[in-house]
């Protein structure tokens, strides 16, 4: 069974052949009955590979993991003076919020216009941008949004009413500083900085709408 | 179709929403991300490497790629990245172990002793069994090449051999298992 071809037999599955030598053990095995039954199960063995079933750990990783992760933070808490324990009221939160977002809104304006520097002088790109991309992994939080705006609509008459304007003139910041993450995104799709700046601003957003929806639930 | 359309679609964009969110430190968004992709890793760890290691490499791939989560650029898929960076991490735990090149069979007998296939639904068990029977360097190559999808010039970087090598041990990795598939 060990010919001269039998060891050939891999690269001609997988194309590596040239044509000359393809055409030669091809004419091999039309007259070599084991070479043929051999090609037959690397054949096998191949389509076996490819159709191999991924199975997950026996046990749980992910506590060790969430474990190390957070060893690894520690670090830069330590740096911190100890801390101790305290809460914010609802007015101290929103301006937390709002200089977060004022802030990373500054820096989104200013990769804008460093962008647009930039650009101007660098040769035209030839890649066409994927807006698609940028638009749709937004659409889940977009989803989670939408329930919790309701939800607040409903809840908001358990608020005094200074609190709800203020929430309400926040939500608006935050609804303009996404808003400006997604133009930029139209015209930049793939810079990182602005999808991470969208996604933070997100998530901020689904923070202080489930605080004030369990705000409100806790005084009902 | 359709359904299955809109459902990888869904997945993509979650996974995509995830990876920008844990980049920002959301830990809560990366364990969704280890809970999607935990199955491929761990399994493409334990093809590679010895089973009784699986457990250990798949933590530490996890643990890096949340290190290295700043550096993704998403230019790929999170799911590709990740997969090279295990694949980076296997060899460079190959590495570390001592495993060098040039361990690879030049014969047949690693799967002497393997029994002959049963026609059941166990049969890819077995196949599995009989990949994990094969030396390090036939069995990573094989892995690489026909479960993953691996051209042999980007093995060989990988393994810091040669083209040639690669194949030859491809080669010798599927004679072995064809074994396997004799009734």
């Amino acid at each position: 069974m060990n010919d001269q071809w039998t060891n050939r037999l891999s690269e001609y599955i997988d194309g590596e052949l040239d044509s000359t030598e393809r055409a030669a053990l091809e004419a091999h095995l039309a007259t070599c009955g084991q070479c043929y039954a051999t090609l037959g199960d690397l054949r096998q063995v191949v389509a076996r590979a490819q159709s191999l079933a991924d199975t997950p750990p026996a046990t749980d990783l992910w506590p060790e993991i969430a474990r190390e992760i957070r060893r690894e933070q520690a670090p830069v808490r330590r740096d911190r003076p100890v801390r101790r324990r305290f809460s914010l009221t609802v007015g101290q939160l929103l301006a937390a919020s709002i200089a977060l977002i004022l802030l990373s809104g500054g820096s989104v304006w200013l990769a804008v216009q460093q962008r647009s520097t930039n650009t101007a002088a660098e040769p035209a790109v030839t890649t066409q941008p994927s807006t698609a991309r940028v638009a749709n992994w937004t659409g889940s939080t977009d989803v989670a949004i939408a329930e919790l705006q309701a939800a607040l609509t409903l809840n908001e008459k358990r608020l005094d009413s200074t609190t709800v304007r203020i929430v309400r003139k926040n939500l608006a910041i935050i609804d303009r500083a996404i808003a400006d993450a997604r133009i930029a995104l139209r015209n930049d799709p793939g810079n990182a900085y602005l999808n991470l700046h969208l996604a933070d601003t997100m998530r901020r957003k689904v923070e202080l709408l489930r605080r004030v929806n369990d705000m409100a639930a806790a005084r009902s | 179709m359709a359904r299955q359309v809109l459902e990888d679609t869904l997945t993509a964009d979650s996974i995509a929403a995830d990876t920008a969110l844990a980049a920002s430190g959301d830990a809560s968004a990366f364990e969704r991300l280890y809970r999607t992709h935990v199955a491929r890793v761990h399994t493409l760890v334990r093809r590679m490497l010895d089973a009784d290691e699986a457990d250990d490499v798949t933590q530490d791939v996890f643990i890096r790629a949340w290190q290295k989560l700043s550096t993704f650029r998403g230019e790929s898929a999170f799911g590709t990245w990740l997969h090279r960076l295990a694949v980076n991490v296997v060899l460079a735990r190959r590495k570390r172990v001592g495993i060098e090149r040039g361990r690879f069979i030049t014969q047949e007998e690693p799967l002497d002793g393997v029994t002959s296939k049963p026609v059941t639904p166990e049969l890819s068990m077995d196949f599995e069994q009989a990949l994990a029977s094969l030396p390090e360097g036939a069995r990573q190559v094989f892995v690489l090449h026909d479960v993953e999808g691996y051209r042999h010039e980007e093995i060989a970087r990988m393994l810091g051999v040669v083209p040639g090598t690669s194949k030859s041990q491809l080669h010798h990795a599927r004679m072995a298992l064809r074994r396997h598939l004799e009734r």
